[in-house]
């Protein structure tokens, strides 16, 4: 005979340990940005790629967690959080990596070097927005608390204060794009074109990676207020 | 009375059956929420169970064996044929008691209370007649299994939602635990020994007043307050651990109240439950020993309650330990905290349900007691399709206790034959 107990069938997979580490794992990978950003401007491609490789490495492993979150949620789980709502701030997080993965490998691919001018501020630009990943990590990782206070009162004023702070720092890599961008632009004349056209496609996404560390906040402010 | 010793000896080694069952299965479950929040080892598990089950049996187990035996049955018209209403309560017990076991081995979540019940409404629809059967009894019954599962569920749900305010929301949730946990568990002492004494002590012999059970119902609630109070100022706390999860200490001061609502949830179920074994043992030796008398009002002997407390132990510490075993290694989602809130809910409403002597199923009642706390958003996930497979099971248990329930009697009656007792 096979011991059973219908109580602990009963308990479904909870989805925010595994959403916490799927984002932990998400931050760990866009951290390695910075690093391979530093290489590519010294001109150390070797250095560079192999950093490119580690990214990628990582953003495999935030995928196989995502997938198997994604299984653990079936219809039939009742949540204190909406399902859609997981699924979506865990799309959110994926999209980060698999931004971080693609900038490496643009920048790798064509051996992309940034101009001298705009050098420095692409880098503070970079290491910003991988700040706003950093913080929504921090806000996910209050989940678990959240759950303990049935998601009301003092906690919950924690987090928000968190997810300004996240806004806050998202509205300052924009400020710091724009900057970028002049910059590149008062040079642009003197640059190969086709290089000066990818090199605002990185910096677009760049900037795209503290939008979507954004986004995961709203995500988890629309949690809140249900 | 020729047979006289061999029926009553039938009736013991069902009745110990079915004791078994109940200890194996429902023991089990009703342990598993205090081992899944990691506040009890296995093994503390099972000696609580053993101890409390067994207290719980003997000294509140009288009222629900009542309705069991006499309730749901019309007595009177077994009169004329008293062996009948020996042999359904024989079927009765082997029915359920082979039930549980068969519900066991396949892993179907299964309630004793049910299978018991299906068994006697069986027998006597089919063996006596449809007439025989107290219908408004049942019914109230089956509503009470509605009902149970509900109130658990909106006791649970208020006392996570105090928890909430009083301890976890608050600026300083170490604190607020130190202080607000003694009076949960005062609370908890002070329910459960009410409701013990107002049931009633008479069959070990004492008589009380009301206002000498309120006095004795705080004065137990305050020692037990007394001893978790001191519990809790022994604990050691990790300042450390609050890192990576800000409760890691208000959760090991719940863990001593975890301690405290165990002990009560072994004692509500020893006392709801035992019945379901001893209640038709004590209606055969009742008949048996008048030599075809029926007499519902006996009161029960304290050797049939003491038997069926056995049963359970030896249930729990030969099957149900594994089952513990196993939901010790598999719920971490359950803190002591919510666990103690699921617990008390359903130890709150079976120890009610038992003062009025409703069989009411621990099973549902937990289930709904987890369910409430799962709606004041305290658990993570849980599976509403497990919900479905246990109201499944719910229903197909009742039949199934009444076929095989039918069978049995069939069988007894053909082999004692009818009139023994002329």
């Amino acid at each position: 005979m096979a011991p059973r107990s219908y109580i602990t069938d009963l308990f479904g997979s909870s989805p925010i340990r595994p959403l916490q580490q799927h984002m932990a794992q998400v931050e760990s990978c866009a951290r390695e940005l910075i690093r391979f950003v530093d290489a590519a401007l010294a001109g150390d491609w070797e250095t560079a790629a192999a950093q490119q490789r580690l990214i990628t490495t990582c953003e495999h492993k935030a995928d196989a967690l995502k997938k198997d979150l994604r299984m653990h949620l079936p219809k039939g789980l009742f949540m204190p959080v909406s399902r859609p709502d997981v699924l979506e701030v865990l799309w959110r997080q994926d999209q980060i990596a698999n931004k971080t993965k693609d900038i490496a490998g643009l920048m790798l691919g064509r051996r992309m070097q940034i101009p001298g001018p705009i050098a420095e501020p692409f880098r503070a630009f970079v290491a910003r927005c991988l700040d706003a990943v950093t913080q929504a990590h921090v806000a996910v990782d209050e989940l678990d608390e959240l759950l303990d206070t049935g998601f009301s009162g003092g906690e919950v004023v924690r987090v928000e204060e968190m997810l300004r702070k996240l806004d806050a720092i998202e509205s300052e890599t924009d400020t710091i794009q724009v900057k970028v961008r002049e910059g590149l632009f008062a040079i642009e004349r003197d640059l190969p074109p086709v290089d000066v056209m990818f090199t605002y496609q990185i910096i677009a996404w760049v900037g795209d990676i503290a939008d979507l560390a954004q986004q995961v906040g709203s995500r988890l402010q629309l949690m809140l207020a249900r | 009375m020729e047979y006289g010793l061999i029926l009553i000896l039938l009736a013991v080694a069902f009745g110990l059956f079915m004791a078994w069952g109940v200890g194996a299965n429902d023991v089990a479950n009703a342990m598993s929420t205090s081992v899944g929040s990691r506040a009890l080892t296995i093994k503390q598990a099972i000696i609580i169970a053993a101890v409390f089950e067994f207290a719980g049996a003997y000294l509140a187990g009288g009222a629900v064996t009542a309705t069991v035996r006499s309730g749901m049955v019309d007595a009177g018209l077994f009169a004329q044929a008293p062996e009948l209403l020996v042999y359904g309560m024989l079927a009765s017990l082997l029915a359920a008691g082979i039930w549980l076991l068969v519900a066991s081995s396949f892993g179907w979540p299964v309630s004793t209370t049910h299978s018991i019940i299906g068994a006697i409404v069986g027998f006597a629809a089919v063996g006596v007649g449809v007439e025989a059967v107290q219908w408004g009894k049942v019914v109230n019954i089956a509503m009470s299994w509605v009902v149970s599962p509900m109130l658990a569920g909106a006791i649970a749900y208020a006392l996570f939602f105090s928890v909430q305010r009083l301890i976890l929301d608050t600026p300083n949730p170490l604190a607020s635990a130190k202080r607000y946990v003694p009076m949960y568990i005062f609370l908890v002492g002070f329910i459960v020994s009410l409701v013990t004494l107002f049931k009633g002590l008479t069959h070990i012999g004492i008589d009380l007043t009301t206002g000498q059970n309120y006095a004795i119902a705080t004065l137990v609630g305050l020692i037990i307050m007394g001893i978790g109070i001191l519990a809790i100022r022994r604990l050691k706390f990790d300042p450390s651990a609050e890192r990576d999860f800000h409760f890691a200490n208000v959760e090991k001061v719940f863990g001593v109240l975890m301690l405290v609502t165990a002990c009560a949830m072994a004692f509500a179920h020893g006392s709801n439950d035992v019945a379901n074994a001893v209640g038709p043992l004590a209606a055969v030796v009742g008949v048996v020993q008048s030599g075809g008398e029926i007499d519902t009002r006996t009161v029960m002997p304290s050797w049939i309650l003491l038997l069926g407390g056995f049963g359970i132990v030896l249930g729990l510490v030969t099957y149900g330990k594994k089952v513990i075993a196993m939901v010790g290694s598999r719920i971490t989602e359950l803190t002591p905290s919510r666990g103690f809130a699921a617990t008390l809910a359903a130890a709150g409403t079976v120890v009610l349900a038992s003062g009025t002597g409703l069989p009411i199923s621990t099973t549902h009642t937990l289930v709904g007691a987890v369910l409430g706390v799962g709606l004041a958003r305290g658990i993570a996930a849980l599976d509403l399709r497990v919900v479905r497979t246990i109201f499944l099971s719910w229903i197909i248990t009742l039949p199934a206790g009444a076929v095989l329930s039918i069978l049995f009697f069939f069988i007894l009656l053909g082999s004692f034959g009818r009139g023994i007792f002329d």
